[in-house]
């Protein structure tokens, strides 16, 4: 039964770092809190992987469960009470079932890395103005993409940005973490606005 | 506004991501549960977490993320 002390999350705390049944008992609590946010989230994405079958989305929400179970007892020392302690338990879990579903929609698909899109918004000379003038906007950042950026930026930006591809799928691809490839993403855009404000400049000081 | 044309705004967007100062991504899965809970109390989560807005915007996955916490948080209030 729960105590009165397990209501607040110092009473988590205490019980998850104690021994014996106590212990037992929490993680057991905590494990059936972090499946209830992982089957939440999968339910959430289901649409995106539509190959899989309820039997296989429960599995995916017990494997996520499971994994911030570990995630979570590894960092309890870095629960610094500025939340409740089961808001912050849930994104771990939501964070599990939302990098394995982007996984298993993208499983077997090819990673678009080249700017297949280009030459859409190159071409939009008949347009009304408002959006001639995007797409002349669009001309500039395509020009610059392929001019100012280095070749791992460009592979990043357009897989990112222009062909939406999940970060965290584009991670495991390229061996890398997510936290890395959004580096990149904000130095590449970065450059991107420096340039186009460049541009305008001079295009200012020339009129 | 026709469909080509938030089409490409949407595109520009994607491209220059926001032009404020934002966090990186593990600096925004470490606030995410802080930020979530005083933007559903209402109490200035933009203020107490500089940054953390314009990440969202820039970055889908964290968005995600933080729209599934809140929702779920939301949901059992």
């Amino acid at each position: 039964m729960r105590s009165a002390a397990t209501e607040g999350s110092q009473g988590w705390i205490e019980e998850l770092r104690s021994e014996g049944p106590a212990r037992d008992e929490a993680i057991g609590r905590l494990h059936a809190l972090l499946l209830r946010a992982a089957r939440f989230e999968v339910r959430r994405r289901a649409r995106s992987v539509p190959h899989l079958r309820g039997g296989d989305l429960d599995d995916v929400a017990l494997q996520s469960a499971n994994d911030a179970l570990v995630a979570v007892l590894a960092k309890l020392d870095r629960f610094r009470g500025q939340s409740r302690f089961t808001t912050w338990a849930y994104k771990f879990a939501l964070l599990e079932a939302a990098v394995k579903v982007r996984r298993l929609a993208w499983q077997g698909r090819e990673i678009p890395l080249e700017p297949a899109e280009w030459p859409r918004f190159a071409d939009s000379g008949s347009s009304p103005s408002a959006q001639a003038e995007r797409g002349e906007l669009l001309g500039e950042i395509a020009r610059a993409i392929e001019t100012d950026l280095t070749p791992h930026q460009r592979e990043v930006l357009v897989a990112l940005a222009l062909n939406e591809v999940p970060i965290d799928v584009l991670a495991d691809r390229l061996g890398t973490t997510r936290g890395a490839l959004y580096k990149t993403l904000h130095d590449a855009r970065r450059k991107l606005r420096r340039t186009l404000d460049l541009e305008e400049e001079r295009g200012q000081a020339n009129d | 506004m026709t469909d080509d044309t938030r089409a490409q705004k949407e595109l520009v967007r994607r491209l220059l991501g926001p032009a404020e100062p934002e966090l990186g991504c593990d600096e925004c899965f470490e606030e995410l549960d802080r930020y979530v809970e005083l933007e559903v109390a209402g109490t200035g989560a933009d203020e107490a977490i500089p940054g953390m807005r314009a990440h969202l915007e820039g970055c889908p996955a964290c968005r995600e993320d933080y729209e599934s916490l809140r929702a779920l948080v939301e949901s059992q209030t």
